[in-house]
């Protein structure tokens, strides 16, 4: 199978994030970011599928501080092809960056016909739409996210499990191409040393591709009026002390409420 | 009518959901704002009936199709583009749940207009519609105007209480056609039960719920240890699953079971919004996370900064102590 996987950075919201002077945006300065959680997990599903129908997969990450760690540590995993895409604006909404994914898709030598495009099914700064249906959608595709599993590539189509709702799951038919927004992989993603991560830096190129022109802006069809810190119709009681201290306040809470 | 506000209502397994009537609640106050009607989109096959249930909404438009029997979100986003198309709302709510994931998103490149996600509001403003969205796992609020109609808003539970949106109201009801195509490029061939888990957790009174906080699978015997001391049982959210160190069957939020027990203890857990949706309405939350801004101390009622790797074999051994 020839599989495509899009990943993107993204902003690690275990870190404090800062809101820029202008209210707009985060302050760029204060962010550090991580792979987009559910991306690790398309990725994951392309190397299983790989594994056991054979195949490649390219991985195309649009530019963005620490993306080049990205691709190789998708190579060592094992990748075949890795490539940057240069001048899509990382940010907040990801319309205009879907949109210009999918036409440097179709731009990028040896990348399509592809039979799956496989990518997280959303990231923590979705605002103004979902990648994979956008991305569908700009290549005719048929679409189907919250995926959780994918199998039984035969005659044109595939098995693709998704997730509904209370542990209910979907069996569907999608034929191919597709474009699939993960949710989880069968397996957790693998675990590569950073040896093998160093190995692939001497041993990998990164293709550095430019993206289609025009690339759209990025939030064209969406005013941002001003980003804010939630402000909580409640807050907890906290409890403060020693975790023996707190863990006794919390004995006698419980036990207050006849918890214990 | 143009120019009117639609909620699209969203179904699992032949009934309406309560975040469809969620969205009836906003859309009747953002209808009123703005002094137009508000209209139930019902897609399916054989769900007419379910028309009498949304008389929060003047109207209610229904279609009915046997392509749309089927949860497909790219089926149904084309069948609401095809009625937006000939009827020009001002706004369509889509419930975002797991069932449509992505119709909101479909819907809006369909006919190129604005798509909003993960709003958990409308409002008129000064004519405009704006609406809040909460992003980057809960720890920032956007709020966004569209610049062109219809906006598409994908709307996240809990904007509401979904009682607000009830009403046994008769609503008007309208039969639409919809033009599908016969041969969908996605079907669904089954459903698949849930995995039968060892214990029903939705009947438990005590939860001991663990998050990426936890750090590893050895640690989860922390955690499995506090359960069993306090007679409860141990779930997750959503990344403890995914990496494998719990059952689906354990899963607490949007994809996985929706809990309300005496008490839930959440270790680690930072309270994105998807694991909230399952657990927010416990009778007592506890959090413990490193974090002082984590999320989930907005919806506890009490919290505690601590390690929880340091905090669940102190608590472990204090309630040991206390029960002799």
């Amino acid at each position: 199978m020839n599989l495509v996987v899009l990943m993107r950075m993204v902003p690690d919201v275990v870190e404090e994030l800062e809101i820029a002077s202008d209210q707009k945006s985060l302050d760029p300065e204060a962010l550090r970011l991580i792979v987009s959680e559910s991306d690790d997990h398309a990725l994951e599903e392309a190397l299983l599928l790989k594994e056991r129908c054979g195949g490649g997969v390219t991985v195309v990450a649009p530019e963005a501080p620490e993306v080049a760690d990205l691709l190789y540590t998708a190579a060592a995993k094992g990748a075949d092809r890795v490539i940057q895409l240069r001048g899509i604006e990382p940010g907040l909404g990801v319309a205009a960056m879907a949109e210009a994914c999918a036409a440097a898709l179709s731009a990028i030598p040896g990348l399509l016909p592809a039979d799956l495009v496989l990518t997280g099914t959303q990231s923590i700064e979705d605002l103004d739409g979902l990648v994979a249906p956008l991305v569908a959608r700009r290549l005719g595709w048929p679409y189907l996210g919250v995926v959780t599993g994918v199998s039984d590539v035969s005659n044109g189509t595939v098995t693709v499990i998704k997730e509904f709702q209370a542990g209910y799951r979907g069996e569907f038919q999608v034929s191919l191409p597709a474009v699939l927004g993960v949710q989880a992989a069968e397996k957790p993603p693998r675990y590569v040393p950073v040896a093998k991560v160093r190995a692939a830096m001497k041993a990998t190129r990164i293709e550095e591709f430019e993206a289609p022109q025009p690339v759209p802006e990025p939030l064209q069809d969406v005013a941002i009026v001003a980003l804010a810190k939630p402000e909580a119709a409640g807050h907890a009681e906290m409890l403060e002390g020693s975790v023996e201290d707190v863990a006794g306040k919390l004995c006698e809470l419980l036990a207050e409420r006849g918890l214990l | 009518m143009a120019g009117n506000i639609w909620v699209v209502a969203d179904q699992w397994q032949g009934r309406l959901t309560d975040i469809t009537f969620e969205a009836l609640a906003l859309g009747r106050e953002v209808a009123d704002a703005l002094q137009v009607p508000l209209e139930a989109v019902l897609l399916g096959n054989g769900c007419a009936s379910l028309a009498e249930e949304l008389g929060c909404a003047d109207t209610v438009i229904c279609a009915e199709h046997p392509a749309l029997a089927e949860p497909v979100p790219e089926t149904h986003a084309r069948a609401v583009a095809e009625l937006a198309q000939q009827r020009q709302p001002r706004a369509i709510l889509i419930p975002a749940t797991n069932t449509n994931w992505g119709a909101n998103t479909l819907l809006a490149a369909l006919l190129d207009v604005p798509g909003v996600n993960f709003a958990v509001d409308l409002k008129a403003v000064d004519g405009a519609l704006e609406a809040r969205c909460v992003l980057y796992g809960g720890k920032i609020e956007v709020r966004v105007q569209p610049r062109k109609e219809p906006a598409v808003i994908g709307l996240w539970p809990g904007a509401r209480p979904a009682d607000q949106g009830r009403s046994q109201r008769k609503p008007s009801v309208e039969q639409a056609s919809v033009s599908l195509a016969a041969e969908p490029k996605v079907r669904l061939k089954r459903y698949i039960e849930p995995e039968a888990g060892e214990v029903d957790l939705t009947r438990q009174d005590i939860l001991v719920a663990v998050g990426r906080g936890i750090q590893s699978k050895d640690n989860l015997e922390l955690a499995e240890e506090l359960a069993q001391v306090l007679g409860g049982e141990i779930c997750g959210s959503r990344p403890v699953v995914d990496q494998g160190w719990l059952p689906l069957s354990r899963q607490i939020g949007k994809s996985g079971l929706t809990v309300k027990p005496k008490l839930y203890l959440a270790l680690g857990i930072s309270g994105a919004p998807e694991h909230v949706e399952g657990m927010k309405d416990s009778a007592l939350i506890v959090a413990v996370n490193t974090d002082p801004h984590a999320p989930i101390f907005n919806i506890a009622h009490y919290g505690v900064v601590a390690d929880a790797l340091e905090l669940a074999p102190a608590l472990t051994e204090a309630v040991r102590a206390r029960k002799g």
